[in-house]
Formats: C-alpha cells, structure tokens, sequence
C-alpha cells in the first residue's frame, strides 16, 4: 500500500514524539494484564469444557481469598503506575505550557472559521487562510479562538489538538525539528463544509519563513474589516488565502464580540 | 382474604406508591441541581443587559414567598383533618392551600409579566434565560400541584377518603413541602444574592 | 397566516421527493410497516394484539414488546451503518462518494441517537422486564401501569425518529447535538427539533421505568431474598436503575435548555449574549458517561449468569462482582470530562479525570478475573450464550485497553475525535452491551416464549458477528494513527481507502450475522415442537426464573417461593423442594389491563410531533390529552383484580397440558 502515513507513529516534533511514546508506554503496562486474560479465556474454555471430563470439576468452588486478593490488587498497581503517568504527562505535555527555547516562540492567533482556518501573525502583521507556515526549531505559541461553532485544532505530526472556542481563547505550543509539509485539519464535526477544514502546515528553515513572510508582504490583499465580512461567510473547501496586513487586535475583536459579560452591547 | 393470602400477595401498593414518589422527589432534585448549577454558571452573563440589583423587587418576592409557606401550613392542616377523617374539613384546608399557592402563581406571572414588557424577557442575556428558566421551573411544578390538587377535592367530594384518596393526598403534600424547600433556596440564590 | 397556524412550519416542502435514496428508504420503511400492518389485518390479529399486547400491563409481555422495539430499530440503525462504512469506502478524492454531505451527516447522527436510545436502552430494559420480577420471586413489578406509560413513550419516540426520514430531516449536528452547532442560528430545520424531542420522551419513559423497578427490587423480593442473595443480573439492574434516577434528570435539563435557546431564543449555549456554550459538554456528558454504564451494567449481569449457568458452576467471587458494580456506578459520575480533555481546562483537572478514568478499570477488571474463575473448573457448555461472553472477554479486553490509552490525557489529544475513538466506543458497546443482549435473548429466549432458539443458526450469527466487528473495527484503530478523524463525508488521502473498504467489507459480514439471526427465529418457530422447553429450566438453570414453567403463567408464581440461599433454583434442587406444581393454590391480586398507557404514548407523540413542527394548537391538545388520560386513569379504583384460586390451577394445568 502507497501512500499510508502513520502520522502519529511518525512524529515531527519533540511534543508528538512524547505524545507517541506515552501511547506506547501505556500500551506496553496494559498489556501485561490484558496478554494474560486473553490467554486465560482460551485455555481455561478449552481445558474446562464439557467434554473434557479429565478436568477437576468443583462446582461448589466460588471464592478464593488469594486470588481475590491478586485480581484486585493487579489491575490496582497498574492502574497506579498509569496514574503516575498521567499526572506527570499532563503537566508536560499540556497544552498551555510553553516550550522551553532559546529562540523566541513565533505568535500565531487562530480563527476557526466557516469552513476554513484563519491564521493570524500578529508580530509580522500578515495573515492567512488554511495554510500555516513555520519555522523549524522555533516554538509556535498558538492562540485560538472561533467565530463560528466549536473546532479543534490539529497538526498529528507535531502534536495534539486544541478546541477553539467562540468568545474564549484557548492556548497551544507546538514545535516542529523536521522541515516538510504536514497535514492539519479539523476533528471536531462542524456541518457540512467539515471535510474541506484542512490546510498544510509548512515547516522550513528560519530563512525559507523569513522569505516567505517577505513574499506574503507583497500580496496586495489586506484583512480589513471589509474582507473579514468577506471571510465570515461560511464557504466550503477553500484554498489558501494571503494577506499583507492586518487590522490590529483583530483576535481580540473576535472572540470580544461573544464575550458579552464583560463587554457591553446592545441588540 | 384469610391471613395467610395477605401475607403471600406481594403487593402493598400504599407503600411502594410513598416509596416510589420518594425518588420521584429525589429525581426532581436532580433536576433542580441542574438548573441551579446553570444558573450559578450564568449568573453573571448579563450581555450589557440588566442585573438583578437592577430588576428584582425585594417586597414583591417576600410576598410570594409568605403566600407560599402559608399554603404550606395550610397543607399541613389537610393532613391533620386527613388522620382524623374529616372530609369536610380536609376539602376546606384543600381549598386554603390551593387559593394561596394561586396567589403566589399569580405574583410569579406578574413579575414575568412586567420584566418582559419592560424589555428584560428570557431572550434578553444569559443571566435572565437563566433565571426566567429557574424560577419558572418551580412555577410549572407549583401549577402542576395545583391542577392535582383540583383534581384531590373532586376526588375527595365524590368519592370520599377512600384508601387511594387519602395514599395520593400524602404524595401531593410531599410535592407540596418539597416545592416550598426549593423556593426557599431560589429565593436565597437568586433574589437575594442577586439583589444585596 | 391562518396556514401557519394550522400547520406550522409543516408544508409539502417538507417530503423531500428530490432526493431518490431518502425517498427509496421511506419506501422500504411503508413497504415493510404495510406488509405487517397487512399481515396483522388479513389474520384477524388486531383485537388479539390489543386486548393481550398493547393494553397488557404484564411485565413478561411488555418485556417482550421493547425487544421488538430493540430489533426494528437495530434494522434501521444498520442500515445507516452500512450506508456510513459504503460512503467512506468510495468517498476518495473527486469522487466523493454517494451521499451529499447533508445527508451523511443526519445518517451518522441518527444512527448514534439510534443505536444508544432506541436499541441498547430497550433491549436490555425488555430482558429485565421478562427476568427481574421472575428472578425475585415476584408477581409482577410495582408499578405495571407506569411500566406500560414507558414502554409507548419508548415505541412513539423511536417512531418520532422514523418519522424524520421521510418527513423534514433529522439532527445533522451528531448524537451529542453539540451547541452552538445545534443552535438555530447553524441548524433551522426541524432536524435538531426531532432529535431533541424524541430524546427527551423518551427520556421520560426510562426515568420511571428507573424508579419503577428500583422500587420493585428493593421492595418486592420473595421472602428470604436478601440483598446478597440476589442474582447477580438483578444486583446490576438495582445499580442500573439507580444511575438512571441520577443521571436521566440531567439529560432532560440539558435538552431542555437547548429547547429553550431554540423555540424562545434564550441564551444558555449561544454564542454572546451570554451564553456559554462549555455547560453544554459538560451537562451532556454527566448525563451521557454514566449512561455508557447504564446500558453495560446489565451486560455485565448477563454474562454473569450465563458463564456460571454453562460452566455448572457457581459464579466466582459474588461479593466482589456486587461491590464492583457498585464501585462502577459511583465511579461513572466522575469521569466525565474525559469526554473533552482537548477543552483545554488546567493540567491538574485533566489529570484528575484521567485517573478517575483508570479507576473504573479495576472493578472492571476484576468482574473479567471473576468470569475466567467462574469457567476455571467448571464443565462448559459451548452453547450460544457461552460463545457470546467468550467473544465477549476477549474482545473487551482490547477495548478496555484502548480506553485505558483515551484515559490519558496527552494521548487523547492526538487520539481524540479520530477513527481511533470511534473503534473505541464500539469496541466497548458491541462486545460490551449488544453481545450480551444478544446472549441474554437465546438464553431467555425459551423463558419467554416455551421454546429454544436454534443452536445451529446462533452459532452462525455468532461467528460472523465476531468476526464482522474485527474487520469492521480494527481498520478504524489504525485509521485512527493515521489522523484520520471521525465524522468524515469524504477524503483525499489514498492512503486510507484500503482500510474503509475492509471496514465496509466487515459491516457486510455483520450483516450476513443479522441475516443469520432472522433466519434463526424462523426456522426456530417453525421447530418449536422439537424445541419445545418442557420443564421450566432447560439450562440446568440456577436462578428462580428457572423454577416456573415456560412461558410462565401470567401470575408468574402460584405459591411465593421462599428463598434460602444465593442462586436460589439450584438450592431448591438440592434440597428437593423444587416445583412448579404446588400443593394448594389460593386467589391472587393481579392489575388489570389498560389502554391508558398506550394512548399517553400516542398523545405524547402528538405533542412532540407538533413541537416539532411548531403546530401550537397540537401541541397543546397533546399535553392535555395526556394530563386528561392521566385524570381519568386515576379516576378508576378498579385497576386490578382477584384471580380466584380456580382459575390459577386451571392457568397452571393448562401450562402444564402443553407438555
């Protein structure tokens, strides 16, 4: 078979990477229980069965204080194990937690859209429609929010995903350490135009970003509030769209506007 | 029936009907829980709209609330005439009840009544879907007590304190006790909380 | 508009003649509701059926009748599964399959309401309707007519449901209906509408069915019955009711206020003016995780009994099955929120959550050691039952595995709404609810009708059942690495047909499975000489619905029994005092029948209906129509009767003349 990309067993970054080991870890703890059971349900089904009659049979047998003991106290240590697990992966690995980096973290504010991706960069001033640009090696702290019904964001290379939510902002910090082109999508069933929610996240060196943010400048469209009206309508399987400019604080207006109890507005 | 019938029927419908009703009254608490979480959620979210210092009419709600307990004591004074078999009695009591939980239905809708008039309806922000959905609950509950009620003293004039008669007036007065309990906490969270 | 006030927003507009697959499943649907209808008619049988079935208030034919119910809408609910796993595999590229993205989207929608309320919830609540009371040694269960009010809110809702194909669409925004998705502003049709107002009577009808047989339980075991002497499906049942007395208040709330946001344009979930839209994950979900364990805690009673009644054996470890249970079900209202780790709330809540999560795994894994030692020197029977639970632990162990992995937070944030969940949930509610329902219908099945089902056939279906759900659910783990997430219409990744095509190919095999399963009811109705249960108790069962004949006599027991142990039957056998024939007989209180519950279920119908359609006057007909019913019901003190003492040895001789 061509073609089959085992995103999540092929991570391009460090918390994607981490996100896969835990998977494998958890994995392997269950299945020191589960291996056994399943073996068990076999042999004990074939060596007790009906016509087996070389098998001890007891049929007043129905309590056992060891094994008992072991059958609660198993599941019990695993599930102990796992805890430890979870609670130290969900610091690490939690979204809100900015990665540790020399270089300074490239700012992207994310709009989910009717149908598309708006991807805000608030330090170049640019923007853009479902296709993400960045650089390898350097922290992309995400901001998002909605302007429609609930999305969630998600690059399977580089690491788990995030709802983005109307008049809230939520947070995420990815990395990506290979260059290439990833696939980012949203999961969350959004309506009809859900299929087409997608856009390729490209990852280049810090000089390819630098020139593509150079070329972005040069487009002649701008994200004004008229071409924000524009990009409001829901629209199905849109491709990607660039801006050389941006109204300023224009995430902020967004997820403002549904704010309304600390923002006062009229009907 | 010989005794020993009576000891084999496993049925004792009086019983299992108060028993029954008891987690009717429990569910029913589940679901106010639920409504009061929303609005402790949204209590706040006044959209620019009014707050409940701005709406509430402290005297108006006092008076409701007084209405309602009285009609709870009058209950109380149906069950006593219940123990002691007086129909003619228990229908009298009925009636009180029934006149002072009206009155409190009737303050309800006049409330209702003059916020959304003035603008200040459930659609308004959501604070007041809120609270309109809150307080309103328990209004439907009291008018749903109401109309069992009615149907009571028909039941209690035409047929008498019969044993099914008297098993449902023991469950409309729990309803009826309990509707007081969860007023009492809608007017500590949501009228005086929200207006002090 | 005088129209608007007679009809609403109903118009013919609402018939949707262009599209021919819509119109081709309304066609089947009359074809199939006409033949039936026209069967009943040329027979003669619809007196029959209303005088003995659709007024009965006898829990072991109301049992029955959710079954029907479960089986209809397990048709429908497949059909939108074949029509979703036939989609996804031509859905690549340009060609995106057969299904425009609207009507996908009410498909996978439907079939989630489907599957969870209108087959899970009935059938296990029909099998608890047959056994319970017979299982405690009762007559009947407290309250018969509120029983017979369930059952038709249940049957009206679920044709609520039917409805919506052929009239306006139903809910495209998902099972779970999240807002502001749900909300008018993204979904004006009467879709959502439908949704919310078959969920919600049908709601209603399991909240009393809850305390209904709560009340049964606890108040109606023969004497002698302890609570540690219950068996252990009816110990499930008793922690059932219980999660549904707590958990089925929250869903009426929840649907309620969505009500409200949508008909009165209040603001609980919208976007601004106040709304907030997380209440609405969150209500739906503390509702909906315990419900997960609503319709499995009665899966896990079954195998109970069929593993320790195959393995001649009695069940290992009963205490710890009991407190397992129970550990499960006060556990299930803390979990909830790992429904949407990816909301992103705080590191600490999520991990919380996720342990909280974990926890449940351990009486769960306890109750699967359990089973393995009850079969662990015992002589097991290969029998269909059997064969259901060992596909069962088998199976269920790889879906609690992949459970366990949902559990952690970081890692359902690259698994979350991908084909990996989606095999999850099915992992856990094939294997895990539907098999056993499935064990507990052959295994009862004579109980309740005097005859076994046949083995050969079940067998069949068994096997092709198993291995359908493999191919059809494993490819979707791997779909699942692969980022590929749910919910999907079409696709431009090659890479993942290949996997959707086995999927479809798997759904096919279950369906040879269904086929296997009809065939088997027919060819056992026309065996039913040979198989014709003669005794009572052709498991060699252990419980007491073991104890009276098959089909038992409608008063269930001449005489109470009096229990004296755990797996009271068997008890019975080793002292010798086991009977269906007792040695006097006296006069017993039974209720009578009534029309009242079907027409509450009729009028309720009306009223969603016109709430739906927005058709005030209905509406309020239908509300009053059933406050009307309810005061006229309530009017008659007559509701039941004495059966004479004559009349139950001649019920009981006739039973017996069919040997």
């Amino acid at each position: 078979m061509s073609g089959v990309e085992w995103s999540l067993l092929d991570p391009k970054g460090p918390i994607a990477a981490d996100e896969k080991t835990l998977i494998l870890t958890a994995f392997a703890l269950m299945l020191v229980v589960v291996v056994p059971v399943i073996f068990m349900t076999f042999a004990f089904a074939w060596k007790y069965r009906a016509g087996n009659k070389a098998a001890t049979y007891a049929p007043e047998w129905d309590a056992s204080a060891k094994i008992e003991a072991i059958i609660w106290l198993v599941p019990a240590v695993i599930v102990v194990v796992l805890s430890v697990l979870v609670w130290r992966s969900s610091y690490a690995l939690s979204p809100y937690r900015p990665i540790v980096s020399t270089a300074k973290p490239v700012q992207v504010e994310v709009v989910a859209m009717g149908w598309k991706w708006l991807f805000i960069y608030p330090d170049l001033g640019i923007a853009t429609v479902n296709r993400l640009e960045i650089p390898t090696g350097v922290p992309v702290s995400f901001r998002l929010t909605s302007d429609s019904v609930m999305g969630s964001f998600f690059i399977p290379r580089l690491g788990g995903q995030i709802y983005a939510m109307a008049g809230m902002q939520t947070r995420l910090h990815l990395v990506a350490d290979q260059p290439g082109t990833y696939a980012g999508l949203n999961t969350q069933f959004d309506g009809d135009g859900f299929p087409g929610m997608r856009f390729d996240t490209v990852a280049t060196s810090t000089q390819g970003f630098d020139a593509w943010v150079r070329q972005v400048k040069q487009s002649s469209m701008a994200l004004d509030e008229g071409a924000f009206k524009k990009l409001e309508v829901p629209s199905k399987n849109n491709s990607p769209e660039y801006f050389s400019a941006v109204e300023p604080h224009l995430f902020d207006h967004v997820m403002h506007k549904y704010m309304s109890d600390m923002f006062t507005e009229t009907r | 029936m010989t005794a020993q019938v009576i000891g084999q029927d496993d049925h004792d419908p009086v019983s299992n009907a108060a028993f029954g009703f008891w987690l009717y009254i429990m569910t029913d608490c589940v679901l106010f829980a639920s409504i009061f979480a929303t609005f402790a959620v949204l209590h706040h979210n006044y959209a620019g709209g009014p707050t409940g210092k701005d709406l509430f009419n402290l005297p108006e709600v006092f008076a409701e609330t007084v209405f309602l307990l009285i009609s709870s004591v009058a209950y109380g004074f149906t069950m006593l005439a219940l123990y002691r078999n007086e129909r003619g009695q228990v229908l009298r009591w009925l009636i009180i009840t029934a006149l002072f939980g009206l009155g409190f239905i009737g303050i309800e809708i006049t409330e209702f009544r003059h916020l959304i008039m003035a603008g200040n309806g459930p659609d308004r922000s959501g604070f007041l879907s809120a609270f309109f959905t809150l307080v309103g609950t328990h209004g439907a509950h009291v008018s749903v007590g109401l109309i069992w009620m009615a149907v009571m003293m028909f039941q209690v004039m035409n047929r008498g304190l019969t044993i099914p008669v008297k098993s449902r007036l023991m469950r409309l007065g729990i309803f009826w006790h309990f509707l007081d309990v969860i007023w009492i906490c809608v007017f500590t969270v949501v009228y005086l909380m929200g207006a002090l | 508009m005088a129209t608007e006030a007679l009809f609403g927003k109903l118009t013919f507009s609402a018939i949707p003649f262009d599209s021919p697959i819509i119109m081709g499943a309304v066609g089947v649907s009359l074809l199939l509701g006409a033949l039936v209808v026209g069967l009943i008619t040329y027979h003669g049988k619809w007196p029959y059926l209303w005088r003995e079935w659709f007024t009965s208030v006898d829990h072991k034919k109301i049992g029955v009748m959710y079954i029907v119910l479960a089986w209809v809408m397990l048709l429908r609910g497949f059909a939108d599964a074949i029509m979703m796993r036939a989609q996804q595999a031509m859905a690549l590229g340009a060609t995106q399959g057969y299904l425009p993205p609207y009507h996908y989207d009410q498909i996978f929608s439907a079939h989630g309401t489907i599957m969870i309320i209108f087959v899970a919830m009935p059938f296990f609540i029909g099998l608890m309707n047959i056994i319970v009371p017979l299982q405690i040694g009762a007559r009947d269960v407290a309250f018969p007519f509120v029983n017979s009010v369930s059952l038709w809110l249940s049957v009206f809702s679920a044709m609520l449901v039917m409805l919506s194909l052929g009239l306006g669409n139903f809910s495209h925004a998902g099972w779970s209906g999240y807002p502001p998705l749900s909300e008018t502003q993204y979904s004006p049709g009467p879709g959502v509408d439908y949704w919310i107002w078959s969920l919600q009577l049908g709601g209603l009808g399991t909240l009393m069915t809850g305390i209904n047989f709560f009340v049964t339980i606890i108040k109606m075991r023969a004497p002698g019955m302890t609570l540690m002497r219950m068996p252990v499906f009816t110990w499930t049942i008793l922690v059932t009711m219980v999660l549904i007395m707590l958990s089925f208040p929250v869903l009426t709330v929840t649907l309620a206020l969505l009500t409200l946001d949508r008909y009165l344009g209040m603001h609980f979930f919208t976007n601004g003016m106040g709304g907030n839209l997380m209440m609405f994950p969150n209500l739906f979900w503390i509702w909906g995780h315990p419900e997960v364990y609503i319709v499995i805690l009665p899966a896990f009673g079954i195998y109970s009994e069929v593993i320790a009644t195959f393995s001649r054996k009695r069940l290992f470890g009963y205490r710890s099955m009991v407190y397992a249970s129970i550990a499960i079900a006060v556990l299930s209202f803390g979990v909830w929120l790992h429904h949407f780790f990816t909301m992103g709330a705080g590191a600490d809540v999520n991990a919380f959550f996720g342990i909280a999560t974990m926890v449940i795994a351990v009486p769960t894994g306890v109750k699967i050691f359990n089973w393995l030692f009850t079969m662990y020197r015992g002589r097991i029977e290969f029998t269909t039952p059997t064969l259901w639970t060992l596909g069962f632990i088998v199976t269920f162990c790889i879906g609690g595995m992949t459970g366990v992995l949902l559990a952690v937070p970081p890692a359902d944030f690259v698994l979350h709404n991908t084909e990996f969940l989606v095999a999850h949930f099915h992992n856990m509610l094939i294997p895990g609810a539907l098999f056993a329902y499935f064990a507990g219908y052959a295994y009862w099945f004579p109980k309740a009708f005097g005859f076994r089902l046949d083995e050969t056939w079940g067998k069949r279906a068994f096997w092709a059942w198993l291995v359908g759900f493999y191919l059809a659910f494993m490819p979707l783990y791997a779909l699942g690495f692969m980022g590929m997430p749910r919910r999907l219409v079409y696709y431009d990744d090659p890479g993942w047909q290949l996997y959707l095509e086995v999927a479809a190919f798997g759904t096919l095999v279950i369906l040879l499975g269904i086929i296997f399963q009809i065939t088997q009811l027919i060819v056992s109705i026309r065996r039913r000489k040979e198989l014709r249960d003669l005794t009572g108790d052709p498991w060699n069962g252990r419980t007491l619905e073991w104890s009276v004949s098959s089909p038992p006599p409608f008063f269930n027991f001449a005489n109470i029994p009096v229990v004296e142990a755990l797996d009271a039957f068997t008890d019975m056998k080793e002292r010798g005092v086991a009977s269906t024939h007792p040695a006097e007989v006296h006069s017993i209180h039974m209720p009578k029948n009534t029309p009242a519950g079907v027409a509450m279920g009729g009028l309720a119908f009306v009223f969603g209906f016109a709430m739906i359609w927005h058709v005030w006057w209905m509406a309020l007909a239908g509300i009053f129509g059933v406050l009307a019913t309810l005061i006229v019901r309530a009017a008659n003190e007559h509701v039941d009767y004495d059966v004479p003492a004559s009349e139950v040895e001649r019920t009981l001789l006739s039973l017996r003349g069919q040997r």
